[in-house]
């Protein structure tokens, strides 16, 4: 029965449940249902499913094909990693967030039309935030409402985009479109909105690292990558991608180095690693969209096990601060193992997840000929390597050691970190797995000498710089800040500028209120003059005068007649 | 390390004695050694030509991270408020 559910529909349906179900079915039920969804969707051919046409449009709410189903895959397999972090949180509310939120992605990237496509996208905003207010306090409510702004916002993009493109081609299918009306600006819009694009961006760095421990992990998996997705499905070979996904591989990695709140660096990390697969998307070869398709499968796991291992520091020691971290390997020992397995992941090292698929990009990038893109993103794998790789292991397990012990993660949590770190290992190990689900056929060698030793050289002469730089004392200590981006504009800047302007707009204003009121008080004084009790029409006239003007007008009357 | 805050009387760990940190610095300069002198012994397959020159990942890697950081601590000068400027 389950399986003639649409992908996606089937989780949100199935969340609906958990407000009633005692607390050991709810626990199994949360993990279940999203594996449940992907033993279905393993299952399920290619093709178009339970198409129909409504008010003349024609509606695709289900298109499986290899693009989508790579992101579904992964979709469910994080839905299935985070469920089982999760086991521990006693709040329903997370767990139906999270499952709505999961299977909105997953809905997301099987839309074949572009309502359908809005009707996930906003599902997928309005659950999330959940994941962010449920942490409590007032930070969190309002980092969560500016985040649904921004959310919203580019969903509403997304249907004005979609209702012109309607006008125009007379078609709501969600396929390859040319950047060049106003319709498809609208949803390129939508789409780099939840893609981070820069200024578009700190959305993500504002709410994921305000959410609860187990929220961010979610987080982490869907909103970006359906936003890759869907560039991908729209968007692919769009010059101007290579560009925008150059400047995110670059500029949030020199934040990512002053940042303190380690779930915050992991955040402006994100930002990068999208990076690489906008570039993908905008170098548009079958192997580069192959890279950018890959890339997000094997980045979704190891960003989540890096939140993962961060988000258990969180819940055992109550801060994440790097300032207020260190030695806390001798606590946290298989935390630290598994924070160590998604470093070298996410960094690329040979044998890992993250070195497979973003050989790829790079390849396709160098076949293309783009050389200052390709330094650009040599220079981002460096600098991911220096922050995700050394800082957040260096700060929280190692450094200098801050006194503070606590217990081993919960078992859960445990078990979920094993299992990302293992896939982590396995695609690393054994490329033909992810290179096999790949949207297009694909015949690419990532272990040979160049590649390997090259990449080798890259990363420990980064770890080198690193370790003069600390043990001659010029890196720069994790000091509490906040650091100002591109926020600022909408949290200081508009709202000073509007406070500032203020007393000038006010006297403005009851300058021209005081002009507009005395020029009414002198028409009125004027009708008063006129029609008033003394006024010029209002006068009686005496019965003698009155005599006195007709005898004049007769007269005058008789004077004419004779004339 | 001197500001270690490490409870008397605990386990010392490996990393924990006088010397270990140094010794991790010299074994990462060692592998970065190795590292460089292998460019010797194989054949590099230039993706863009300039990549294929001697040791190119391993200095641009150093020179890109060094750049990273020295760029992010002067940055600080500009972007760095304090931790509550938000909320005031």
């Amino acid at each position: 029965m389950i399986a003639s559910l649409p992908p996606g529909l089937l989780l949100i349906v199935a969340a609906l449940a958990i407000p009633v179900l005692p607390d050991a079915a709810r626990r199994a039920w949360t993990v279940v249902v999203p594996a449940a969804g992907l033993w279905a969707l393993i299952a399920l051919e290619p093709g178009n499913y339970l198409a129909f046409a409504w008010f003349g449009a024609e509606f695709q709410p289900v298109r499986v094909d290899k693009l989508s189903l790579v992101f579904g895959y992964i979709f469910h397999i994080a839905a299935i990693i985070a469920a089982i972090y999760a086991l521990h949180v006693r709040d329903s509310v997370q767990h139906m967030a999270g499952m709505v939120y999961a299977g909105s992605g997953i809905g997301a990237v099987f839309a074949g039309d572009l309502v359908t496509l809005f009707v996930y996208w906003e599902a997928m905003a309005v659950a999330s935030v959940f994941l962010v207010w449920a942490r409590g306090g007032e930070a969190a409510y309002r980092s969560g409402m500016r985040y649904l702004i921004v959310q919203i916002a580019s969903g509403v993009l997304l249907l004005s985009g979609a209702i012109l493109q309607a006008e125009q081609t007379g078609s709501i299918a969600f396929d390859r479109m040319d950047l060049g009306n106003l319709a498809t600006w609208l949803i390129f819009l939508a789409f780099g909105i939840k893609c981070a694009f820069p200024f578009l961006h700190n959305w993500l760095q504002d709410a994921y690292p305000e959410a609860t421990v187990t929220g961010t992990v979610f987080l982490s998996a869907f909103t970006t990558k359906a936003a890759v997705y869907a560039l991908a499905r729209g968007f692919p070979g769009t010059e101007m991608l290579i560009y925008v996904g150059a400047a995110m591989t670059a500029f949030p990695i020199f934040y990512a180095v002053i940042e303190n709140d380690l779930r915050r660096v992991l955040a402006y990390s994100l930002n990068n690693q999208l990076g690489f697969m906008v570039v993908g998307v905008g170098i548009g070869t079958p192997m580069a969209l192959n890279g950018a398709a890959g890339h997000a499968f094997a980045h979704i796991l190891y960003k989540a096990l890096l939140f993962m291992s961060m988000g258990a520091v969180l819940y055992r020691v109550g801060t994440i601060k790097g300032s207020e971290l260190g030695g806390l390997y001798k606590s946290m020992p298989l935390t630290t193992v598994f924070c160590i397995v998604g470093a070298a992941s996410i960094s690329a090292f040979p044998l890992f997840s993250g070195f497979i698929a973003k050989a790829l990009t790079l390849s396709a990038v160098a076949y293309e000929g783009y050389v200052v893109v390709w330094l650009i993103l040599m220079f981002a794998s460096a600098g991911v390597f220096h922050h995700s790789g050394i800082k957040i292991p260096y700060f929280a397990f190692f450094a200098h050691d801050s006194g503070k012990r606590c217990k081993e993660a919960p078992l859960n949590m445990l078990v979920a970190m094993g299992i990302a770190a293992f896939l982590c290992i396995a695609l690393g190990v054994w490329s033909p797995a992810l290179y096999g689900i790949l949207p297009y056929d694909l015949d690419y060698e990532p272990y040979t000498p160049t590649h390997v030793i090259g990449q080798l050289q890259l990363l420990m002469f980064s770890a080198l710089a690193f370790a003069v730089l600390i043990r001659y004392r010029i890196y720069p200590p994790e000091l509490k800040s906040t650091n100002l981006d591109f926020d600022w504009v909408y949290r200081k800047g508009v709202p000073a500028l509007i406070a500032r302007c203020w007393p000038a707009l006010w006297a403005a204003w009851q300058g021209l209120l005081g002009a507009f009121q005395g020029g009414l008080r002198q028409g009125i004084d004027a009708v008063i003059r006129l029609a008033g009790p003394e006024g010029t029409l209002a006068r009686t006239w005496p019965l003698g005068s009155t005599t006195l003007w007709v005898a004049v007008l007769l007269g005058g009357f008789l004077l004419i007649y004779y004339l | 390390m001197a500001d270690d805050k490490r409870p008397e009387g605990e386990r010392e760990y490996w990393l924990d004695r006088p010397g270990s940190v140094t010794k991790v610095f010299w074994a990462v300069v060692g592998v970065c050694a190795a590292l460089g002198l292998l460019d010797f012994f194989y054949h590099k397959h230039a993706e863009l030509g300039f990549d294929g020159s001697f040791g190119f990942q391993g200095w641009y890697g150093f020179v890109c991270c060094v750049f990273l950081v020295l760029a992010a601590k002067e940055l600080r000068k500009f972007l760095k408020r304090d931790e509550d400027y938000y909320d005031r």
